[in-house]
Formats: structure tokens, sequence, C-alpha cells
């Protein structure tokens, strides 16, 4: 059992009690609530007559089903559904005193890109969001559960989640990542070689070189895909680059406030000697840009590398999975993924919707314009960080490329809105999830990658190495690569 | 109330739904989600699956055993998103208990959730019972919590069930809501304890 590690003292810090189903009562210290998993909460909350437990701890925007064009934004929106949900949620928020980020505000986005960015989430915290993304904020040393609707209606009535504790699995990541190699390829290397369930059971703790050199943006997408890998939660212990991001941030306070609450920060990370569960090591000295073959995050390969054959895999169940996925990505086992033709490039949500994000692909657009039989969106996570890049003129570099420019969202990340694949296109996407039909088409393909990448096949049509792209970069601009913070 | 429904076992007709790492996009793919309430969920349970190209009605086993009661999964079932849509649309079609080979963490939460058993057994074990209902589309499965088997066609198997959701099913204590309200005193309290809470 784990002793000594931050999950072990968050978790010590929010227990309310043992329930007697076994399971501990977990006071949730930020609760982020969107349109989709909330109003059905909302509604079972009025069922049984209860009010919001704390509503100065819960915080809500919408992304899911928000449109992404500007001249679609205006209320009530075209699409009766997504009108019908996003004043279901204006209503409930507003009823229960908590706070909304709408259009209005200028803050609007994806919650796991709002909550950061805001300073709302912050180390030694329960985090929990009606989405399974919620390892996200795990970026700061705390611990981001993702759960279900009537789990919501529990944190709304309660302030409380009933969880059971997992074990803490402890991955050293090694090295010095390349040019042009960034924190989605170190995430999708770990799930290459922990697989899709490796974590389940556990919470990751990533640490090692390669993960103290991220700066907060690359930390919150590898953790982002802590749910990718089978794991409920990830973090990373907090270190002065959390702190230095966090100061001067809406939410954080300030002054010896700020002092105060760093000391706190400062003591639930991680003991030297903590113990784990289980400590796994992965080299990330020297790998490539990874992009994804098949239809889960773990069917993935170094760029270099040829797509796998069924009987590479030693489990039944990965010589199933790779043969389905062969079948829809309608490619054969020793193919290289590069050259494989794309029709729609995405950038944005999650996972790589943040400033440096956009930074890294505008480095590869600068001065080419993309295919012309492709489809480009550039979806910004938040308005926020879609101000900040207009500020840093970001926005013409992709409008300049042929990309459309939009308004922040989730977007085709899963195609509740009307931004989605038709037909069996092929998505280079920087999104977090392959599996079919997730992009709002059955026999629509979509091929994970990191924002760069998405950049490089969007003006070759097909996957590339967008390295190709970094050696003559006319601009200069790379000191604006893997050096993320919103300015300010 | 829900909270006092003691669900010691659960019995009917089965359903194989057979594959490894069904995501929960599968199971009620996203664009179905755009309703404020879960009422109409079972009309969109695995609504790709279940349609062909022109968008009829397919041999997928939940159009060919409609009206069963548990369903028998392979491993990995629920995986991806953590909408408690897909669970919700599967009780609302008709879904009871269901067995499989593992399930992904949130959906057996959400199962528990709203007062799905869902045991596990090994791989032979599963795909043996998927066969067995193939050919005996109304003999009766039957997953007693309490006694951690599943029986049907006069066999009783040893299955798996995570002690909370045992305990929490079989009390009749899986309203989590319930439970933990009764505690809102202690929250304050570990609230109040917390440096970064403020007028707690
Ligand atoms: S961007 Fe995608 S993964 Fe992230 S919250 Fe939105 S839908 Fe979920």
């Amino acid at each position: 059992m784990s002793d000594g590690t931050l999950y072990d003292k968050v978790w010590e810090k929010h227990k309310v009690t043992e329930l007697p189903n076994g399971q501990d009562q977990l006071f949730v210290g930020l609760h982020l609530v969107h349109e989709v998993t909330s109003p059905q909460a909302f509604g079972m909350l009025e069922e049984r007559d209860l009010d919001v437990a704390f509503p100065d701890r819960t915080f809500a925007t919408t992304d899911h089903v928000v449109p992404t064009e500007a001249d679609k934004r205006q209320r009530p929106f075209p699409d009766r559904e997504a009108e019908e949900m996003l004043s279901a949620l204006e209503r409930n928020t507003a009823d229960s005193g908590i706070t909304f980020f709408g259009f209005d505000s200028g803050k609007q986005g994806i919650t796991h890109v709002v909550a950061p960015e805001l300073g709302l989430s912050q180390p030694g915290m329960t985090v929990a969001c009606g989405d399974s993304h919620t390892a996200t904020h795990g970026a700061f040393g705390s611990i981001g559960i993702g759960i279900g609707t009537s789990q919501i209606r529990d944190v709304l009535a309660t302030g409380c989640i009933a969880a059971d504790k997992q074990k803490v699995r402890r991955i050293n990541v090694e090295g010095t990542l390349g040019e042009g190699v960034y924190a989605k390829d170190v995430i999708l290397k770990i799930i290459q070689d922990l697989g899709v369930d490796g974590g389940v059971g556990h919470v990751y703790e990533y640490g090692g070189s390669a993960i103290d050199a991220l700066d907060m943006e690359g930390r919150l997408a590898v953790c982002n895909m802590s749910i990718e890998g089978g794991a409920r939660a990830g973090y990373i212990n907090p270190d002065e680059t959390t702190y230095e991001y966090l100061r001067g941030r809406e939410y954080v306070p300030e002054g010896e406030a700020f002092e105060e609450r760093k000391a706190y920060w400062e003591s639930i990370a991680s003991d030297a000697g903590a113990e784990y569960d289980d400590v796994v090591t992965i080299d990330a000295d020297g790998i490539d840009p990874l992009v994804t073959w098949g239809i889960n995050p773990g069917q993935v390969i170094e760029i270099g590398d040829a797509v796998p054959s069924p009987a590479d895999f030693d489990a039944r169940t990965d010589r199933e999975a790779a043969e389905r996925a062969l079948k829809h990505m309608d490619i054969e086992p020793g193919q290289s993924m590069l050259g494989y033709d794309v029709d729609v490039a995405f950038l944005g949500t999650c996972t790589n919707g943040r400033v440096s994000d956009f930074e890294a692909a505008a480095r590869v657009l600068e001065g080419n314009t993309i295919d012309g039989d492709v489809r480009a969106l550039a979806v910004p996570g938040s308005e926020t960080v879609r101000a900040e890049c207009e500020r840093r003129g970001i926005d013409e570099t992709f409008i300049n490329a042929g990309f459309q420019w939009r308004r922040a969202g989730c977007s085709m990340c899963l195609a509740m809105n009307d931004d989605a694949l038709e037909g069996d296109e092929v998505c280079a996407s920087s999104s977090n999830r392959n599996f079919v039909g997730r992009q709002g088409s059955k026999d629509g393909r979509t091929v994970l990658m990191n924002p760069a990448m998405v950049a490089a096949a969007a003006i070759e049509g097909a996957v590339t190495d967008a390295r190709e792209y970094l050696d003559d970069d006319p601009t200069g601009s790379a000191g604006g690569v893997g050096d993320g913070e919103v300015a300010d | 109330m829900a909270d006092e429904q003691h669900i010691t076992e659960v019995s009917g007709t089965g359903v194989p739904i057979p594959g490894d790492d069904i995501d929960t996009d599968q199971i009620l793919p996203a664009r179905f989600m755009k309703e404020v309430t879960f009422d109409n969920m079972a009309d969109y349970l695995f609504y790709d699956a279940r349609r062909d190209d022109d968008g009829e009605r397919n041999e997928h086993p939940l159009n060919r055993f409609e009206g069963a009661s548990i369903a028998v999964v392979n491993s990995n079932f629920g995986c991806g998103s953590s909408r408690e849509h897909a669970p919700q649309a599967m009780m609302r079609w008709g879904v009871d208990g269901v067995v499989g080979e593992s399930y992904a963490e949130i959906f057996r939460d959400n199962c528990k959730s709203i007062g799905i058993p869902a045991v596990t057994t090994d791989h032979e074990t599963v795909t043996e019972l998927q066969a067995w209902i193939e050919d005996n589309p109304d003999g009766d499965v039957e997953i007693d919590v309490e006694g951690e088997t599943v029986s049907y066609g006069g066999r009783t198997i040893d299955v798996d069930i995570t002690d909370a959701m045992q305990e929490a099913l079989v009390e009749g204590i899986w309203d989590t809501t319930t439970l933990m309200y009764s505690n809102m005193s202690k929250v304050e309290t570990t609230a109040a304890s917390l440096p970064y809470v403020e007028n707690a």
C-alpha cells in the first residue's frame, strides 16, 4: 500500500468518513460543471428538494455542445437541443448561486482549460467533474476525478463523492525530449508501453526528468490522458513551475496569502521516501513523435515505425483489437503511417487546445498553406486562449495558412455540435480519443498526434513528420515553443 | 424511496454483447446526449452498431434479444467517457445486471450508482455463457449478488463483485446521496479544515 504520496495526503485531508459500504466519503474541493452531464443531476436534486451544498466551490462553463463558428453563437442557437442544454445550465447555475463562465464573460471554454488558466485548479485539491478528463487538473498536484451524473448529484447535494482509494503507480519518465517532440508524445509513449488498461485500479504519479522539464501546459496534456491509460487519475507533484504558473491568476490569493497557500501546496507533495504500489520507468530519451494507427489510444507508434501485425501482440484481446483496428483504418501491417491520407485537420481540445499548442502548430504553418483538399479547424480551448493567440497574432498564421479560426469549445473532439467528420474521412487530430464514431461519423478515422504534427498533416494532406518543417523555420520563432505560459 | 431498495439477485433472459474494449461512444454515441433527461436513452443504445448502412436494424444482439435483462460482455467494457448515459441507456432498455470479464472503473461506478450489479468472471466462462444464451434465448440467467454466483441452464458459476458494490446493493445503500447527506456536519468540519476553502 502506498504511503506518504501526494495521493495519500490529499485523500487523508479530504476524507470525511468511511461509509457503511466500505467506501470513503471524500470532500470535493472544486466541482466543475458543464452542460451535458449536469442537467439530469440538477433534476434529481430538485426531485429530492435538495440545495447545492457548496455553490462557492462549484464553477460552470459550457463546452461540449456550443457552436464554434462565431456567427452561430447568437442565442437562441438554431440547434434547439443545444439551446435547451445551455439554457438549462444557465438556469440551474443562476438558481443555485454557482459562478457560470458563459459567452459574455469572455472566459468560456472547455472546463479543463478554463479552470487551470483562472487559477481555480490548485495543488492539494480534490477536483471532480462529470467528465472523464478531470485527471487533467492533476498537473497541479491535485486529485482530479471524473464522475457520472449520479455522482454529480452527490457532489451538488453533499460536496462529496463516495470513492475507493486506488493504488499509486509512480511513472518515472527519464530523458530529454528532442526538438519537435512534445508532452503529447510523452503520454502516448506511456500508453503505448503500459496499455490502455494498464492503469486500471491505479492513479498515476508522473515524475522524472522529462516531466520536471515540462511547463504547466505540457503537464496538463500528460495528466489529461491518464484516463486513456486506464488510470482514474494522474498527477504531478507541485514544484516551482507550478507555483510560478499560479502566481497572479484570478482565483489565486496574492501577497502573504499566496505564501500561506504555497506552504500548504508544498506540504502535500509526495515525500522523498514515499512508498508506491508500483514503480515503472519510461525512457523518453530520443523518442520520436507518436501517431495512432488504430482505434484506441494504445494502438500507437513512433512516426518512423511500421504498423504492427496482430501476431505481434501476446494477448488475445490485443490481437483481436488490432484486427478490428486495421480493418477500420484500412491499413496493412508493416505499412508506415507516413503518407496516410488526411482529409481533416483538427487542432484544439482539453489535451492540446492551449496557447503553447497553437504556437507549436503556428511554427509549422508559418509561410505555408494547407493542402487544398483538407478541411482544417483551429479551435481554441477557451476564449482566454483565443484572445491571447489573437493578441500574439497567432490566429493570422492559421488563417493565412487556410485554417478556420474558431471560437472555444470541444468541437470535433466528440462532435456534439456541427463540427463532425463525414463518411470515412481521416482526421489528423490533437484530441485524446480515436474510438470508432468519436468524431461524429461511424466510419470516420482518427489519427491522434501532437499539434505540430496536425499542422504538418494539414499542409501535406497526409501524415507527416512535422520536424521536417522545423529545420528551415524562416521566422526563428523557436523561442515560443514549449514555453507555454499564458503571458500576464 | 430508492435508498431502501435491496438488490440481492437479478434475473431474466440474457443478451450477449461480444467484444473487448467496447467504449461508451459505442454504447451511447455522443450525438444522442443532447437531451436534458435520460428518458429517451434506450432508443439510442448502441445506435450505430444496431443499424446497417441504410439505417435498417441489423442482426446486432440487442435487436435479436429484445426483452433481455442480463447483459453478458467481455473485457474492459464501458471504457472511455464518463457518461452515465451509457448504463442509463442499458437500464432503460431493460438491463438489470451485467456479467463480464472486466469493466472500466467509471462505468462500474456508474452502474453501482443506479443499482445495476456488474459482476466479473474469466474469459472462458463468459464466452460459454454468451454461447449458451445464443442457443437458449428464452433461458433464464440469474445473478446472485449476495452469493456471488451466476446460474443458468442448471449450472452455477462463481463470479466476483467488488465489496463496495455488493455491500451497497445488498444493504440497499447504493443511493450515495442519502448515505452521505447524513454526514453533513462532518463534511462541514472537513471543509473548514482545508486551507483553500473559505467561508465553509
Ligand atoms: S475536449 Fe474532448 S475530451 Fe476534452 S472535455 Fe471536451 S469532449 Fe471531453
